[in-house]
């Protein structure tokens, strides 16, 4: 009887160290293979000229330079425009909107849905709506907004967790000292809303800056440094995508090129998760 | 004297020069108030007198805080909360649509039950509100932020720390500091909900020694559960009840007469411990 009742809960205890260990282990190993494999093969490519020459013969020797200029404009454009939208929804729906209310509810919906679409469905939209029917063409101002589009619902929803993470009594005091919906706002809910903003800003940059399904049928091909931003430019993504698919001998290049698209995630997660806990101290403080 | 025999009693002969002659300075008439469907209180009239601490008192669930957010038209935030009845304020007619809001809560300044700081410094936690009422000029607004400061009597214990997060302070600094939030305000009326129960024994003590030292300068208006603190520091005390499941004001009065003689049954029986 006593032996049973130690037995039975130390089995059961090995399982689950055994599961929550090895599922751990499991994540993080593939992780280490896929990060070491492209280190291994980029790392030796990587250098300044890479980063800054333009591509020479498809992309099988030369450089990255243009495609991380086009990238970046992409990426700039997407930011500017869902970044205002984007608060702005999430302002609305919880600061303006009852919970309950037919436009909450539909709103909130929609964007769910609009999260779970595929990049592809995205894509053609962009290419329907922006390329054709705005006559933007193929262009790094069509690719940025359509992953603007792709970005928003994220964008948005986390944004709006964000608000909601705000304890309510400080609409309520700030309310008792007669201050405007429009200073509690700015002064007091904002900032305290942004460390879910800037939760939903790296989900949002992450799904952007990797994204090529949507990018191909909007922001095209052209591996030329982009004159305007009505120029098509090759994103990334899609360098990596062309090389590792359609030209024979480009992988060495491919995975050079993949090394800084994962270096640049860094970077963005890094400076965003810095800005969390240093750089907005200033403006809210607690303890 | 006025007769005692009234339906509703409302100013009780006064017994004692303490806290100046009764000059109502707040006339509530008939007021009640529906969330939706459910009614949290009906048909209260009441007299606050200016410059004297008035305890609202009764068991939970009676009203007394829908009452007090009346007041300074928190009300409005709630989407369901409908409000009748007249509220006027030296003159002012609180519930009038086309009335000032920010100006009306700027003159009631309200203390929740929680201390409620913004996460901001000690300082921006004070300079914040004078700004966004005109305040620009820096050396006003540090002085008003000391005499604010000292009124509360929190000025010696952070004069150094300003810029520290206010949300470090103690529970009872907190709300000392949310007191000279609204003090610096300029306020004429405190609302006061509870302003004691969540803080330990020592602090509600200097919290409410700071209460006792506004009265005169300020119309207080006191929520409290803790009938020897309102027995302590009240001048006028108000008894709301439950009956039917909607809140009524009972019985009012002096606070010594309501502790001491009170006319309603109920009264008594709350009092001295017996309900509630």
């Amino acid at each position: 009887m006593v032996e049973v009742a130690t037995q039975q809960p130390n089995t059961r205890e090995w399982l689950a160290f055994v599961l929550v260990w090895g599922s751990a282990v499991l994540v993080t190993a593939t992780f280490c293979w896929l990060l070491g494999d492209i280190i291994w093969h980029g790392l030796s490519h990587l250098s300044w000229i890479f980063l800054t020459a333009p591509p020479e013969n498809a992309g099988r020797r030369g450089g990255i330079g243009p495609i991380l200029v086009s990238t970046f404009l992409i990426l700039g454009v997407c930011l500017a425009v869902s970044l205002p939208i984007g608060i702005g929804t999430a302002v609305l729906l919880v600061e303006f909107t009852s919970d309950h209310s037919l436009f909450g509810r539909l709103t909130r919906r929609s964007l769910d849905v609009l999260a779970g679409v595929p990049s592809i469905v995205f894509g053609l939209f962009g290419n329907a709506f922006f390329c054709k029917t705005l006559g933007l063409g193929f262009s790094i101002l069509s690719g940025g907004l359509t992953l603007a589009c792709m970005v928003l619902p994220i964008l948005i929803r986390s944004t709006e967790e964000g608000f909601r993470a705000v304890p309510s009594n400080y609409r309520l005091s700030a309310a008792a000292l007669g201050l405007s919906r429009t200073t509690t706002l700015f002064h007091l809910l904002l900032p305290a809303a942004v460390p879910g903003l800037l939760v939903g800003l790296v989900l949002g940059v992450g799904r952007a800056i990797a994204e090529t399904a949507a990018l191909i049928f909007t922001s095209g091909y052209v591996d030329r440094m982009p004159e305007s931003l009505l120029d098509s430019g090759r994103a990334l993504s899609i360098h990596i995508f062309d090389l590792s698919m359609n030209v024979s001998g480009g992988d060495a290049n491919a995975y050079a090129s993949a090394l800084v698209l994962i270096i640049l995630l860094l970077i963005i997660n890094g400076t965003v998760s810095w800005l969390a806990t240093y750089g907005l101290h200033r403006k809210i403080v607690t303890v | 004297m006025t007769p005692i025999a009234e339906p509703r009693p409302q100013h009780w002969p006064e017994a004692k020069p303490a806290c100046c002659k009764p000059h109502p300075f707040v006339d509530v008439d008939r007021l009640s108030l529906h969330y939706g469907e459910k009614s949290a209180f009906q048909d209260v009239t009441l007299s606050i007198s200016r410059g004297c601490i008035t305890a609202l008192v009764g068991p939970s669930g009676c009203g007394k805080t829908s009452f007090l957010t009346c007041l300074n038209r928190l009300t409005d935030l709630i989407p369901t909360c409908v409000v009748a009845g007249r509220i006027t304020i030296d003159k002012l007619d609180v519930l009038a649509p086309q009335t000032d809001v920010i100006q009306l809560r700027r003159r009631i300044g309200m203390i929740f039950q929680k201390p409620n700081p913004f996460p901001l410094s000690i300082r921006r936690n004070l300079e914040f509100p004078l700004r966004e009422h005109g305040m620009r000029d820096r050396t006003q607004l540090s002085s008003a932020i000391e005499t604010s400061l000292r009124e509360v009597g929190l000025w010696d214990e952070v004069k150094d720390r300003l810029d520290f997060p206010a949300l470090a302070l103690s529970g009872g600094q907190q709300q000392r500091l949310c007191i000279a939030r609204s003090l610096a305000l300029a306020p004429e009326m405190l609302l006061m909900d509870e302003p004691c129960s969540a803080l330990d024994p020592i602090s509600s003590g200097v919290v409410e020694d700071l209460i006792v030292s506004l009265r005169g300068r300020y119309t207080i208006l006191i929520v409290t559960h803790n009938l020897a603190q309102a027995r302590r520091i009240a001048d006028y005390a108000a008894l709301f009840w439950v009956q039917n499941g909607i809140g009524r004001l009972i019985e009012t009065g002096r606070a010594k007469q309501l502790f001491e003689e009170p006319r309603n049954p109920l009264t008594t029986a709350y009092i001295s411990g017996i309900r509630g």
